[in-house]
């Protein structure tokens, strides 16, 4: 199991991209802490999730 | 930028010495030399100016493409006076009048991937202040993941009539602070009210304080 955002998720053995294409984040707004380093976006296609990950996305709200 | 000034003003020394009877010598002196970057002159940098500039600030850099609008007169730091001004240069006047001995260098351009290392690299600190959402989150990966040794104070959901007390302050991790409620999103009937997005700016300028004072959690 995957821990995402503080919450246990079958995702071992996809991409990020993969992962983030099944949910409602707009890969554009959010910033992705990976093991507790930011990913920068450009490893999103190449990083593949294994059990025991750390991953937080922070999606970015609109307003200024 | 004197010559615009009354004599009656009061002098550099005397500001100082009030600021540092109020918020210690050591501290004033590390926010008196810090130099700090404001991406965004709207609800959130505008106030985050004038917070940070009344602190006595060493300097500040303004970085914004827009001009004033009479949309953003309810929330931000400009008079109607300079509606059709660009934002960079009428903060600056206003700073100038509020805080005449913090040094500014104003920036009208849009920040992007290409141009964000040169205009940012004097910067302590760096405030992500903008409205977009996807032009915060470019921001803040560049900043993270390309300038690792500059704080960055961020804000994320501040629309709408919610509670006051919903906005936070979180760090996130050593050198990404974000301030916001994190879920409230401009969107159609749920627009910017600048009581809480002034609050979300206090937010972030007391962070900018704090992280220059050492106290980084």
């Amino acid at each position: 199991m995957v821990k995402i955002n503080g919450e246990h998720v079958e995702a071992a053995g996809q991409t990020l991209s993969q992962y983030l294409a099944s949910t409602a984040c707009n890969p554009q707004r959010i910033v992705i802490e990976y093991n507790g380093e930011i990913l920068p976006r450009e490893n999103y296609d190449t990083t593949v999730l294994t059990d025991d990950d750390q991953v937080e996305i922070i999606s970015f709200m609109g307003g200024g | 930028m004197s010559s615009n000034l009354s004599n009656s003003i009061p002098s550099e020394a005397e500001m100082l010495q009030i600021l540092r009877q109020r918020h210690g010598e050591a501290r004033q002196e590390k926010i008196s030399s810090a130099t700090v970057a404001i991406c965004g002159l709207g609800g959130l940098g505008s106030n985050i100016a004038v917070s940070l500039s009344r602190a006595g600030i060493g300097k500040l850099i303004l970085i914004d493409f827009d001009r004033v609008d009479i949309s953003n007169l309810h929330r931000q730091q400009y008079k109607a006076s300079q509606v059709g001004i660009n934002k960079p240069d009428a903060l600056a006047e206003n700073l100038h009048e509020i805080a005449p001995y913090v040094t500014l260098e104003t920036h009208d351009i849009r920040i992007t991937d290409q141009n964000a290392f040169p205009l940012l690299q004097q910067a302590d600190i760096i405030c992500e202040a903008f409205d977009d959402a996807a032009a915060k989150a470019m921001l803040t990966n560049l900043v993270l993941t390309k300038m690792p040794e500059k704080y960055l104070v961020a804000a994320s959901g501040m629309a709408g009539f919610g509670s006051a007390n919903d906005i936070r302050t979180r760090r996130v991790s050593s050198h990404f602070y974000l301030c916001g409620d994190g879920v409230s999103d401009v969107a159609d009937g749920i627009g910017l009210v600048s009581s809480r997005v002034m609050l979300c700016a206090a937010h972030q300028a007391h962070t900018v304080l704090r992280i220059l004072a050492g106290e980084i959690e």
